[in-house]
């Protein structure tokens, strides 16, 4: 199994870390003049989201998380699992709801999502930046107040609820920022 | 394609960087001490576990190591009767880089004859009082110093005795101070981790603090305290949470200093770390006798970053490593 030093220690290189795959933050060298030489170091839970921070002794190494970022296209879902394809190899995998976290209510079917194996199980997705989907339900909008960017809140096709402009009406189109949740324009 | 990085980095400090070594020279030179030049590369090194030292090596298979401080060829010069001395040395230090540290910099190294540590202390704070008054520029320090022994710093911060606590109660300090450490560390280790991740981090940010008479443990090339038995004679100075500097009121016993050197070649062998050529003439030098001294070296560099009240050491480096 690949180890790494701390001092190989840069951001985005992805550790095995009591018994969870981490990625490194950030890595600040601290060393008194005459002494002990460490590592401060802010790692992300890649199975978690959790953040948190972590000294090592100088020189200590780590286990590699055997940790892939793989491009893939969302296919349906049963009710229990949703099923993913590498679209090259035909190769499927399947999330339960727990492991998708919130990015089940973006994901319509054909998207390419980025879906992050460890140890060749599905770990996480993370559906594109923008995503383009149908409002299904959202009240009339009422006339004359869009100079106010008053907004009112559309369910989508997916399920996700964003708030819109009061011009946006029910069997529309929209384009919405996925990391922030938020509306982006009319398609 | 271009590589950017042909360009120098600190633009913005260079004069400022010019302008205090010029002050520094001058301080110097109104205390009428001497500026002295000693070579950057040496038969020998420290044996010092917590340094590295770069080695150079020659085509024709002569080989050498870079200086990780001048103090062995400067106190031949003093031992050879050379008075107050200083000197501005650029150093080497294996495997340091980060935000504070760069494999090469520049110390400035002086020693008075006939100091102990706490009248060195008060040269150094004049010094830094001086130069941070010289540029309007400049961010000055607190006048008011902060100054505390070792063992007052623990026991009152961390309720330890820093002369007799052990590792597993120095890793529960750790822990309560929400310091989650991976490695197996000594007790002298954890002293440095308590120090540097939990203590530093609490001096007042705009003060500087001295913390003096360490563990006779961490003496390094300081003699030991008559008045604070179980300790020597050694000092820090932080700017806020920067080390600036480290002296000492400097060994003169060539048996301890002897004794030393051998405990620290032992551990690094025990560590598996690789030991480098012992010094040829040092040691003889300390035999000749060492004249009644204090010493200390400072940082410039850092000095310059908190001068200039930046946070990343890169910023006062024209060629940090990676560019140089």
């Amino acid at each position: 199994m690949a180890t790494y030093s701390t001092s190989e220690f840069r951001g985005g290189l992805k550790i095995l870390l009591d018994g969870d795959p981490q990625v490194v933050v950030e890595n600040e060298f601290v060393k008194p003049g005459k002494g002990q030489a460490f590592s401060r170091v802010r790692l992300r839970n890649l199975r978690t989201g959790r953040v948190l921070e972590k000294t090592f002794k100088s020189g200590e190494t780590v286990e590699a998380a055997d940790v892939m970022d793989t491009d893939m296209q969302y296919l349906y879902t049963d009710g229990d699992f949703w099923h993913f394809m590498v679209p090259s190899s035909f190769e499927q995998y399947a999330m339960s709801e727990a492991a998708l976290g919130g990015s089940a209510q973006w994901l319509k079917e054909q998207d390419v999502c980025v879906v992050t194996l460890w140890n060749g199980e599905p770990l996480s997705v993370t559906p594109p930046n923008f995503v383009e989907l149908k409002i299904v339900q959202c009240d009339p909008g009422v006339r004359g107040d869009t100079a106010q960017g008053g907004t009112k809140p559309a369910t989508l096709e997916t399920g996700a609820v964003v708030k819109v402009p009061l011009f946006v009406e029910e069997g529309e189109t929209v384009k919405v920022d996925t990391r922030s949740g938020e509306y982006v324009s009319r398609v | 394609m271009t590589d950017l990085n042909w360009r120098p980095g600190a633009a913005a400090a260079r004069a400022h960087r010019a302008r205090l070594n010029a002050e520094l020279r001058a301080f110097f030179a109104a205390l009428g001490v001497l500026e002295v030049e000693t070579p950057l590369l040496s038969a020998g090194a420290p044996q010092d576990p917590a340094l590295e030292s770069w080695r150079a090596w020659a085509p024709d298979g002569a080989s050498g190591y870079l200086q990780t401080s001048p103090e062995y060829p400067m106190k031949r010069l003093l031992a050879d009767g050379a008075g107050d001395i200083y000197q501005l040395a650029r150093v080497f230090r294996g495997g340091e880089q980060g935000r504070r540290h760069n494999p090469e910099f520049m110390l400035l190294e002086w020693y008075r004859l006939g100091y102990d540590h706490h009248r060195l202390m008060d040269e150094l704070i004049e010094l830094v009082h001086t130069l941070a008054a010289t540029d309007a520029r400049w961010h000055r320090p607190d006048g008011d110093v902060l100054r505390l022994s070792y063992r007052d710093l623990f026991h009152d911060e961390l309720g330890l005795d820093a002369l007799a606590c052990t590792s597993e109660q120095c890793s529960a300090a750790a822990s309560d101070a929400g310091l989650d450490l991976t490695g197996r560390l000594d007790r002298d280790a954890w002293l440095d981790a308590l120090m540097s991740l939990v203590l530093a981090p609490r001096f007042p940010s705009d003060r500087l603090t001295l913390v003096f008479d360490y563990p006779e443990s961490q003496a390094v090339l300081a003699r030991p305290s008559e008045s604070s038995p179980g300790c020597a004679s050694r000092f820090e100075l932080y700017w806020g949470d920067l080390e600036l500097a480290n002296g000492f009121h400097e060994l003169t016993d060539p048996e301890i200093f002897l004794a030393r050197r051998n405990r620290d070649r032992a551990r690094r062998a025990s560590e598996g770390q690789e030991c480098p050529e012992v010094d040829p003439f040092f040691a003889a030098a300390m035999l000749s006798g060492l004249p009644d001294c204090a010493g200390v070296a400072l940082g410039v560099d850092r000095l310059l970053m908190r001068l200039l009240g930046t946070q990343d050491i890169a910023t006062v480096i024209d060629f940090p490593w990676g560019r140089a």
